[in-house]
């Protein structure tokens, strides 16, 4: 389902954040991105999303190299990709229906079908009747859901995460992690970056590791 | 998806972006108005100014009718003489009327409008010749057909002297055009104006709504689904600059219509100021929402660009 193939990633600035990274997941695997801040896992993310390419070496993504995307194919096929990030990006000024239901704008979604599933992907995270109210009014975890419920409603076969747990304490930061579980039970392909130990232990899950750009060994065992 | 599906869903999500931003709009009332005063005062410039000429044209169009040769015979013509030539001018194609005037007449005339009679008593004979006034028929009686109709006039027996006066009306209808050119370039100018305007209006609105615009993208929002917000801002703007224009040009209108009613009946006659047609409405207030879809679209299509998500 995600597949690195000897990925070699140099941004602009000169920084090498990639060297010959590869690795698979498979459809409907669950796995922990981890390794030090720097090691290159938002890099990792960045190019599944199509937020940036690799300077050599080809990301398959759903089946498609990504390599071969048209410009003008980047937002139909981020479509297919669920993010969730640790700063949430809500919008602010909108209402948590509206936040959620704007991949379903997007896809042109009728307004009755869109009613329906952005009460159902609210009730998944627990935040059914919440609709009318602002983000800032949410706690922290609240905002985080409401962000992972904007990245599900479509139904993404992938669903990527950087840091979702980073700003949550540790009951909140399972809350979401149990979700990001359940929706991979459904067959969802899940790929979560974060360097929180607990979560590591707590949950029985696949690990690639990376440092320096490379896959590595782990730093101890963890399944 | 069947068609008629995907038909409304179409509509729904044009609609819903056709209001939304008009809600923006009205949300921030100030630099709204504002902006559409701008765009209304550039837009109501060339429409006064065309105003202004085809009104021109209305009392121009008048004189098209005073237009008249005056075909002066020898002075040995004899009456019979004046006849056969006023018969021959008649037979011509694009005349529309042709009078006699006897030297007795002519005289007459000339001592009733020159004030001079008295002065004329002394001449011991008149020395005024057999004349022929001739009206021609429209359309020949355009300046320049005029010009013609006289070179050919000159040609039959007896005539001596064609006068054709139609240097000042020649004048007149150059000035017109000049000034109808002069409506286009200043259309032209303020059009970019308005380009402007508006592109830099959707310039501020697209960097004040950045962070929506990169989770946008973020989330699959291919640019027609960003920029489509900003086109319809655009064109309401450009729209109700339109209908401001419409307003303005009006109230002005309305302000000089008893000078000019003044000023026709210090003339003896009597005008009413033409103003803009209902037919001539759409054009501004669809030239005005035009300008702004365009001037929007090219702030989109530059600025949009150039926002990335980050993540």
């Amino acid at each position: 389902m995600i597949r690195f193939d000897r990925v070699f990633k140099r941004y602009p600035n000169g920084r090498e954040a990639l060297a010959e990274l590869s690795f698979e997941l498979d459809s409907g695997e669950m796995a922990f991105l981890t390794g030090h801040s720097g090691a290159g896992k938002s890099t990792v993310l960045r190019l599944i999303a199509l937020l940036e390419r690799p300077t050599r070496g080809q990301v398959f993504v759903n089946g498609r190299n990504t390599g071969t995307l048209r410009r003008s194919a980047i937002p139909g096929f981020r479509r297919q990709i669920g993010i969730v990030f640790q700063d949430h990006r809500l919008l602010d000024d909108r209402p948590v229906y509206d936040n959620v239901a704007l991949p379903l704008a997007i896809a042109g979604i009728h307004r009755r079908e869109m009613d329906k599933r952005v009460r159902a992907a609210l009730d998944q995270v627990g935040l059914l009747g919440r609709e009318r109210s602002f983000p800032l009014e949410l706690s922290a975890g609240e905002q985080q859901r409401v962000g992972i419920a904007r990245a599900v409603i479509t139904k993404p076969p992938v669903l990527i995460a950087d840091e979702p747990t980073g700003n949550l304490d540790p009951d909140l930061a399972l809350e979401v992690m149990n979700l990001f579980q359940r929706f991979n039970a459904v067959g969802v392909t899940v790929l979560v970056a974060t360097h929180d130990i607990h979560l590591l232990e707590r949950f029985r899950v696949r690990r690639v590791h990376i440092e320096q750009g490379r896959l590595a060994g782990l730093p101890h065992v963890a399944a | 998806m069947s068609l008629p599906d995907a038909l409304s869903i179409l509509l729904e999500r044009h609609a819903q972006a056709l209001l939304g931003s008009l809600g923006r709009l009205a949300r921030q009332p100030f630099a709204t108005f504002l902006t559409i005063v701008v765009i209304g005062i550039a837009l109501a410039l060339p429409a006064a100014l065309y105003v202004a000429v085809s009104n021109m044209r209305t009392v121009t169009a008048g004189l098209g009718d005073t237009v008249q040769l005056s075909v002066y015979l020898r002075m040995s013509t004899t009456e019979a003489g004046a006849k056969k030539a006023a018969a021959a001018i008649a037979a011509r194609s694009g005349i529309q009327e042709t009078e006699i005037v006897s030297p007795d007449e002519g005289l007459a005339e000339f001592r009733r409008l020159s004030g001079i009679g008295d002065a004329l008593k002394a001449l011991p004979d008149n020395p005024l010749p057999w004349l022929v006034k001739v009206r021609p028929a429209p359309p020949h009686d355009t300046a320049a057909v005029v010009e013609n109709l006289a070179a050919d006039l000159r040609k039959i027996e007896d005539v001596d002297q064609v006068e054709a006066d139609t240097a000042w009306v020649r004048r007149l209808h150059a000035i017109e055009n000049t000034l109808e050119r002069l409506v286009l370039l200043v259309a032209a100018i303020l059009a970019a104006g308005v380009l402007a305007v508006v592109g830099n209006t959707i310039r501020l609105e697209i960097n004040g709504r950045r962070a929506e615009i990169e989770v946008t993208k973020l989330v699959g929002g291919s640019n027609a689904f960003v920029r489509r917000p900003f086109l319809y801002s655009g064109l309401w703007q450009g729209f109700g600059g339109g209908l401001l224009a419409i307003v303005l040009i009006s109230a002005g209108l309305m302000a000089l219509e008893p000078h000019v009613a003044g000023l026709a009946e210090a003339y003896g006659t009597t005008f009413t100021l033409r103003g803009l047609s209902i037919r001539e409405w759409p054009a501004v207030v669809g030239g005005g929402a035009a300008l702004g879809f365009l001037g929007a679209w090219f702030a989109a299509a530059y600025h949009l660009r150039r926002i990335e998500p980050r993540a």
